[in-house]
């Protein structure tokens, strides 16, 4: 693997230090692997940080001689807008794009910006996890709760939502303000993991208001808030994606982790091949090699691919008895929904009137239902 | 009648009977086929049309019900369930588009097409390159705040309709199959079937000794029984003609007997007869005796023309006024001039009987014959029509032949030998076989003291019949 600061790339790239200035808004890390002069490159547009994907990358680049992979790490709206360009015209077309935000590319693809592609792995995924034979779940990464193991007992520590909702009932709580989840304003996985709980359960009403109530904050970024609960600025984490927050509770003990037992939300980053893909073979067979059952250790390595339950790791389905608790996004058009420009503001704007900070105008407005059924 | 025996020529093989059916039976399927793929294909895409299309209206009146106004701008809060039931079909890319009276979209795609009219609820359109069957759904509100009408566009890619159309079509298509391979081994069994009474016919014919013409006596369908009574009509006029044939040989050889035997006599006894007056006397015998002869030899063949003619030849329109004057002028030739006259009565129109010409002028001319030898002048043959029959009528002022013997006239030649007198009997017989082969009769009457009538009554010919 070849590493370089991102800013020197992008000099020796194109020669020029005034190009610091022209560096991609979104674009955070870049990387090749594989032959450096490979006959074939592969690109590869993702959101996953490389250093979670390399194991699988340089196993992959092991397996296919004279393959070069370029792999560029975007963050999500970043990498959305890319992919309508380059689906438009007016962009350079990647050859594999992955993202956590499963409903921007479910958008993606309904939008005509996928290339098919059937394989006996992908013939095996379950239906949830291959939409048109064009979007694949490749991983399965639950939302979590995490908590600071110093600051909060085991036998105080939230199992459910209905916890977390007990824990912030009392006017004097000491979680008062130091509950912390994504900003779904800025974060597309966060607003993602908070729709999905609007229409999984009815608890989201009274998650909402007791986070109001208590004054919960919304920041950003998975790593921003691990730190904070490691820190003890905040006591609990809700819905942070469980492959950062498992690969820090490795190195931090400080660090516990709860899988909500009313539910808990199951992501799979998705991926697909660009409709204009230079090399789509190779696009192909990494998505093969990350359904193989090489591409699942190391993605399982990476804490991509979480075991659920005891059942044979490799299974992208989920083993019996459990899945009445973990609740799979389904790459399907519903997610379709949440893209929706009112919907989204109606979603948005309810989500931060209870949640921003200090006194605001509140609009008036009539109800806006989050109920998981709507008339 | 030589015609009918030579060798026919031979004619061009027939289609086979279980070739015909058996086509025409193909055809039929092969029609039905094809009507009935025409209409599984028809159906299929008819339902799958329907089924999908309750989809889109049922997301799109969805999403029409979430409409409502916040601040003063329409704002569509789309529902879940909306979405969920767009993707009960797995693989659609879905369209939706919610646009106020102004064309302005509110929410969703902005190049979906517009519908081409405000009534429309169905259409077609290509969106981002692949055809789309997209629902409208019309919502009207008169609020302080907006007024007018906004369309929820909503539409599928028509990949799983074409996928139900062709499950659809291919069931009823394994069904026709089945069904077609089953019709065709019962049309098979059917032509098997149907067939199989000519086979048993043919059999029947062949097993039967050469001289059994009796009917044949086999139950065949009611459609294959104008042949076998076709066959037993051949039959049954083979067997006339045979026993007439037979009947005439041996009263031909009844006849001849006793006239030939005379005249091997007469001639045995001139051999020994020295005696010149005597020897005259016997010549002049032995010449009236062949005389006899040889009018007795030209009636036995007439009649065995007759016999033949009455089963053998085609039958015309025949005018009975001219058969009279046919008759007529033939006895005349026969006979010396100024011999007893013969009347002919006729009427003006023609009297149109349907039988063979010959036969009747012969059956006349015996019966003018008789009258003339027998009977008393004036002879007069008259033709007239009486009600649905012709008669031909030859009546004398003598007395006739006796009542008793009227009932037996046709079979009186036969019992009593061919002496002289009773050479009138063999003419009255042909008489009587051309009546009876003409579906009439030959019949007797005295009408008055000192007239007697021989009447010959046969049916009038239909009406334009040829």
């Amino acid at each position: 693997m070849i590493r370089l600061p991102l800013a020197l790339l992008i000099v020796l790239l194109t020669g020029a230090p005034a190009a610091w200035a022209q560096s991609p808004p979104g674009l955070e890390d870049v990387g090749t692997f594989g032959t450096a002069d490979g006959a074939t490159v592969l690109t590869i547009r993702s959101t996953t940080d490389m250093d979670a994907l390399t194991p699988a990358l340089e196993s992959f680049a092991v397996r296919t001689p004279g393959l070069k992979i370029a792999y560029e790490q975007w963050n999500s709206n970043a990498l959305y807008s890319l992919s309508l360009a380059a689906c438009d015209g007016g962009a350079d077309h990647a050859d594999l794009v992955i993202s956590s935000a499963v409903d921007q590319m479910v958008k993606l693809v309904n939008d005509g910006c996928a290339r098919r592609y059937e394989s006996a792995a992908t013939a095996k995924l379950p239906p949830h996890l291959n939409w048109r034979n064009e979007l694949f779940g490749v991983t399965r990464e639950p939302a979590v709760m995490v908590y600071n193991r110093d600051l909060v007992a085991a036998d105080e520590a939230p199992r459910s939502r209905f916890d977390l909702i007990d824990l912030l009932r009392p006017n004097e709580s000491r979680f008062n303000g130091r509950i912390a989840t994504y900003d779904i304003k800025t974060s597309g996985l966060g607003y993602l993991f908070a729709f999905a709980d609007a229409h999984q359960a009815t608890t989201f009403g009274g998650l909402l208001e007791a986070f109001g109530r208590s004054g919960a904050v919304a920041t950003c970024c998975s790593a921003e808030i691990i730190d904070a609960v490691a820190d003890g600025r905040f006591l609990i984490a809700y819905n942070v994606l469980g492959s950062y927050a498992l690969a820090r509770a490795e190195r931090d003990r400080r660090i516990a982790i709860v899988y909500p037992d009313d539910y808990t939300l199951v992501l799979s980053r998705a991926a697909m091949i660009s409709r204009g893909a230079a090399n789509p073979n190779a696009a192909g067979a990494f998505i093969d090699f990350m359904l193989s059952g090489e591409g699942r250790r190391a993605l399982t390595t990476a804490r991509l691919v979480q075991p659920l339950g005891n059942k044979d790791a490799a299974d992208l389905g989920f083993p019996d008895g459990v899945t009445s608790v973990f609740r799979p996004i389904a790459l399907s058009p519903v997610l379709l929904v949440g893209l929706d420009k009112h919907k989204r503001k109606l979603f948005i704007d309810r989500w931060e009137d209870v949640l921003k900070p200090g006194p605001r105008s509140r609009t008036p407005r009539t109800d806006v239902r989050l109920q998981p059924r709507d008339p | 009648m030589s015609d009918g025996l030579a060798p026919s020529p031979p004619q061009p093989r027939a289609l086979s009977l279980t070739t015909r059916l058996a086509v025409a039976t193909a055809l039929i399927l092969s029609v039905g086929a094809v009507a009935v793929t025409v209409a599984a294909l028809t159906y299929g895409q008819q339902a799958s049309r329907e089924a999908y299309d309750r989809l889109l209206v049922g997301a799109a009146s969805q999403i029409a019900a979430s409409l409502k106004l916040q601040d003063g701008e329409m704002v569509a809060d789309i529902p879940v369930p909306a979405f969920e039931l767009l993707a009960l079909a797995r693989d659609e890319r879905i369209a939706y588009r919610v646009v106020d009276q102004r064309g302005l979209t509110l929410t969703g795609y902005d190049d979906v097409p517009l519908p081409p009219d405000d009534v429309t609820p169905f259409y077609e359109a290509d969106f981002k390159g692949e055809p789309l069957r997209i629902a409208a759904v019309r919502q009207r509100f008169a609020e302080r705040a907006f007024s007018g009408t906004v369309t929820v566009l909503v539409g599928h890619t028509l990949l799983a309709r074409r996928a139900l159309a062709w499950d659809i079509t291919k069931g009823a298509l394994y069904l026709l199959a089945t069904a077609g391979l089953g019709m065709a081994a019962l049309a098979v069994f059917a032509i098997y079937s149907a067939l199989w009474p000519l086979r048993r016919i043919g059999r029947g014919l062949s097993e039967r000794a050469p001289n059994d013409l009796t009917p044949m006596d086999i139950a065949v369908p009611r459609e294959i029984q104008p042949i076998v009574f076709a066959i037993n009509g051949f039959m049954g006029r083979l067997d006339r003609q045979m026993t007439a044939m037979r009947k005439l040989i041996a009263d031909s050889a009844h006849q001849l007997r006793t006239p030939i035997a005379a005249l091997r006599a007469q001639s045995e006894l001139a051999s020994g007869e020295d005696d010149t007056a005597r020897l005259r006397e016997i010549v002049g015998r032995i010449h009236t005796r062949s005389v006899g002869l040889s009018r007795l030899a030209d009636q036995l063949l007439n009649r065995a023309l007759i016999t033949h003619r009455t089963e053998a030849v085609a039958r015309d329109r025949v005018d009975l006024r001219e058969t009279a004057i046919q008759a007529a002028a033939e006895t005349d030739q026969a006979r010396t001039a100024g011999a007893e006259t013969l009347r002919l009565d006729l009427p003006e129109n023609p009297v149109w009987v349907v039988g063979d010409t010959l036969s009747l002028t012969e059956a006349c001319k015996n019966l003018v014959n008789n009258a003339l030898k027998y009977g008393v002048a004036p002879v007069t043959l008259e033709v007239r029509e009486s009600g649905a029959q012709a008669e031909l009528i030859v009546a004398d002022r003598g007395d006739g032949i006796p009542e008793s013997q009227w009932a037996e006239i046709g079979e009186r030649f036969q019992h009593q030998g061919g002496r002289a007198a009773d050479r009138a009997g063999l003419g009255l017989a042909i008489a009587d076989d051309v009546a009876k082969a003409h579906g009439g009769r030959l019949g007797f009457r005295r009408p008055a003291h000192g007239r007697f009538e021989a009447l010959l009554s046969l049916p009038l010919a239909p009406r334009g019949a040829a």
